[in-house]
């Protein structure tokens, strides 16, 4: 039988080089934009405006308009082909009542817009501030609840709770993977974190936990049938049973979220992308992270650890 | 069990053809007329405002953080915003309450934002107009050469004349001379911007107890108007909110003070509510506009377009890829998920009556359903990989069947449990804030997710042991057909 257990120590080392670029990253982007990652006006609150000229613009010609009426920093960028003709531009919070008169400068300045082809968002730092925090606080919720679920479920299997803390632990990391990533792709490519984001993470969250589930049922059916083998054996046993559902699973959800990035219209790409991530990694970890931990702390390998660290301490 | 499956196919088979109907696109509705029974319901698809264009609005009361709002303003502001945007002639417009301080307005395919936005916001319009000796009665709605609303008429009729003074009572409604010709122009004197708001009270009077409202004007509209009455004297001088008049009264003498009073025959209640408009303009409560979201209409149908195309797309590699690696089992799984797919597309248009009469369709609401597609498949890739395991272990093919679906049943209803939970917080995070988009992710994803249970398990079911019956015999030989 294939030993994947085995090599456990292996599997925490790559975990840890997923992981560790993003959190440098996080650290990098909270010191240079003040949070880990990109924030968008749905959290900071701002106005973002999509506007389509009907001739070629440039940026500077674009800013040089705003800054006519005192945004200090206007944020512009091209959208899509350049053939386009499409900009985005991010300010702070605007008055609607001064967009007629801004876009009338647009206008007379570079060119007549495209209005069925443009769009305004703007967000009170208020509402942005509430989204903000009750994002976090659904995070955290949803975690606590699809722990719990677990260890209700696996309340039949020895010591069920170590089966919901090592669901959280390895979906904990998936989501560190998938922020990081975001973090990554902020500081090289602007991106934003936006409400949508926020939906990417949480379903990141689901699939991963039910991945896990699938995974832990496996192990759950297994333990009373084999009792004469060791909890590694099983374990091991299991993860090969199931690993081709995990493969067929995640292809074809590949397949969708590919087929989006492809095709699919432009706003939701970055919100795909994460989601992509997430679920590979999800997958992942649902066989490479979150069972050898269950073996690690079944078989008291997280104490003997420590205790070979406070020895070798000792021994300096 | 045999009868109960076949029981179960004629239930799937009438499903699925109520499901194509509700789907057809060109689905004339519901329209029931037999007797007293009338029963009438357009079938379509919502479309979001991302997809199909227009204005979302977030209104908040603009009152200092801790302000108490009085018990019913805000549902008294909901009325009157529901009321302008009726005026726009915007089909189908939402107006809803969120949370204790906000309303949210949808405007699907609005032309121009701005100026829906600035009708929805407007406050009330207080103006006194000078109607000389002709007695506007309560209730008719004048023009004034006040704002834009006066229309540009080549022949513009003066003010009404002043010599007249036969029909004018000194007392205030007698005696009405007929309501003028609704193209009339009344100069207007004052408006509310004019009252100073601290100045306002309600008062009775001593001799008849009828209820006024006093008011005060400003330091720069006092001279106007002390100007004016000493000039009109036993004039009319009309009150109209938002052109149209509230009361009519007759100036009895030149005001100098700059205070006067408004009388009415109000009721207590019907001051009390002119008191507010005066105070804050017809809306009870003043709104600031917190967020505003405007998608141009192209931009939405391209959206729709890409979408349709890359889920035609990935739901088609999906379809192939169970065909091909699970053969048979999977063709019959391709069918359960078309099934699915029309599902939850009928459930789109047709709602869940009671609970809801539609869904509407965001960008995020289907990349919900793609993703719940993702997860119906897994329900049946875990049946099979299980059937397929009873197999080699060296069952017979109806026990492996039956094995298969009974072994997998745990892991799938466990898993979609915790994604059901998970969507369940997405939904309420979604519909506590003006992240809308997020509630139309959770509400497809979980529609999805259950109708998947049903589909991927019980009509995957019911097909498998339908075709074993019928050709479970051929079957048995040619085990590349199910994959093995």
């Amino acid at each position: 039988m294939f030993n994947i257990i085995g090599k456990r120590y292996w599997y925490f080392l790559i975990s840890a080089v997923l992981i560790v670029p993003g959190l440098i990253a996080m650290i990098y982007s909270t010191v240079t934009y003040g949070t880990p990652v990109r924030l968008s006006i749905d959290f900071t609150g701002g106005s973002l405006m999509v506007i389509k000229f009907q001739q070629p613009a440039t940026e500077d010609a674009i800013r040089d308009v705003f800054m006519s009426y005192d945004f200090t920093n206007p944020m512009v960028q091209q959208l899509g082909r350049p053939e386009d003709n499409t900009w985005q531009v991010r300010l702070g919070f605007i008055d609607v009542e001064k967009v007629d008169e801004i876009k009338a400068s647009l206008a007379g300045q570079i060119g007549p817009i495209d209005e069925a082809s443009s769009s305004l968002s703007t967000v009170g730092p208020a509402v942005g501030n509430e989204v903000a925090r009750s994002a976090a606080v659904a995070v955290v919720i949803a975690s606590l609840l699809v722990g719990a679920f677990i260890i209700v479920t696996f309340r039949r299997v020895p010591n069920a709770f170590r089966y919901g803390v090592s669901a959280i632990a390895a979906m904990v990391h998936d989501i560190l993977v998938a922020l990081g990533f975001v973090s990554i792709m902020g500081i090289l490519f602007s991106w934003e974190v936006d409400a949508l984001f926020l939906t990417a993470i949480l379903t990141v969250i689901g699939f991963s936990v039910q991945d896990k589930i699938v995974v832990f049922d496996r192990i759950r059916e297994n333990t009373p049938k084999r009792r004469g083998e060791s909890y590694e054996t099983i374990v091991n046993r299991s993860i090969l049973e199931v690993i081709h559902r995990s493969l067929a699973t995640q292809l074809n959800a590949m397949f969708v979220m590919i087929a989006i990035l492809l095709f699919g219209g432009a706003n939701i790409k970055q919100f795909i992308a994460v989601m992509l991530i997430g679920m590979v990694t999800a997958t992942y970890s649902s066989i490479f992270s979150a069972v050898p931990l269950l073996v690690v702390w079944e078989k008291g390998e997280i104490g003997q650890f420590f205790r070979r660290l406070r020895r070798r301490e000792a021994a300096a | 069990m045999r009868d109960r499956n076949v029981g179960l196919l004629m239930g799937v088979i009438i499903l699925a053809v109520a499901a194509i109907w509700v789907a057809l696109p060109t689905n004339p509705g519901l329209h029931i007329h037999l007797g007293p029974i009338n029963f009438d319901r357009n079938i379509r698809v919502h479309q979001g405002l991302d997809l199909q264009g227009g204005l979302q609005v977030l209104l908040e009361a603009d009152l200092p953080e801790g302000q108490e709002i009085e018990a019913g303003a805000m549902d008294a502001a909901k009325v009157i915003v529901g009321n302008r945007v009726d005026a726009l002639g915007v089909t189908e417009p939402l107006v809803q309450s969120q949370g204790e301080r906000r309303i949210i307005v949808e405007l699907p395919g609005v032309k121009d934002p701005e100026l829906a936005i600035a009708t929805i916001r407007e406050t009330g319009l207080l103006e006194f107009v000078n109607a000389g000796s002709t007695f506007l009665s309560p209730g008719t709605v004048v023009r004034t050469d006040f704002g834009g609303s006066v229309a540009p008429t080549e022949e513009m009729t003066p003010t009404p004349e002043i010599t007249e003074t036969a029909a004018v009572t000194p007392t205030v409604p007698a005696a009405p001379t007929p309501t003028p010709a609704p193209e009339l122009v009344f100069p207007t004197v004052l408006t509310g911007r004019d009252l100073s708001s601290g100045g306002l009270s309600i008062g009775r009077k001593q001799t008849t107890g009828e209820l006024y409202i006093a008011f005060e004007l400003t330091s720069e509209a006092a001279p106007k108007f002390a100007d004016f009455t000493s000039k009109n004297v036993d004039k009319y001088l009309a009150i109209a909110l938002d052109k149209e008049i509230i009361s009519c009264p007759v100036i009895k003498s030149a005001i100098t003070e700059g205070k006067g009073v408004i009388e009415g025959r109000f009721t207590l209640e019907e001051a009390r509510s002119l008191l507010v408009q005066l105070q804050y303009g017809a809306l009870p409560v003043p709104l600031r506009v917190e967020t505003t979201r405007t998608v141009g209409p192209t931009l939405g149908q391209d959206s729709v377009q890409k979408s349709v195309t890359a889920g035609a797309i990935g739901l088609s590699a999906v379809f192939l890829f169970m065909l091909i690696y699970y053969r048979f089992p999977g063709l019959l799984a391709d069918l359960a998920l078309a099934i699915y797919a029309l599902l939850n597309f009928a459930i789109y248009k047709f709602g869940l009556p009671p609970l809801f009469n539609y869904v509407t369709l965001t960008l995020p609401g289907i990349a919900g359903f793609l993703l719940s597609t993702g997860m119906a498949v897994d329900a049946n890739i875990l049946i099979f990989e299980r059937m397929k395991e009873e197999l080699r272990a060296g069952r017979s093919l109806g026990a492996a069947i039956e094995a298969g679906f009974s072994r997998a049943w745990t892991s799938i209803r466990d898993s979609n449990i915790s994604t059901i939970i998970t969507c369940a917080i997405l939904f309420y995070f979604g519909s506590t804030f003006g992240a809308s988009m997020v509630k139309g992710f959770a509400l497809t994803l979980i529609i999805g997710v259950t109708i998947s249970m049903f589909t991927a398990v019980t009509v995957t079911r019911t097909f498998v042991r339908f075709a074993f019956d019928a050709f479970g015999d051929r079957l048995r030989d040619k085990k590349w057909l199910l994959g093995v």
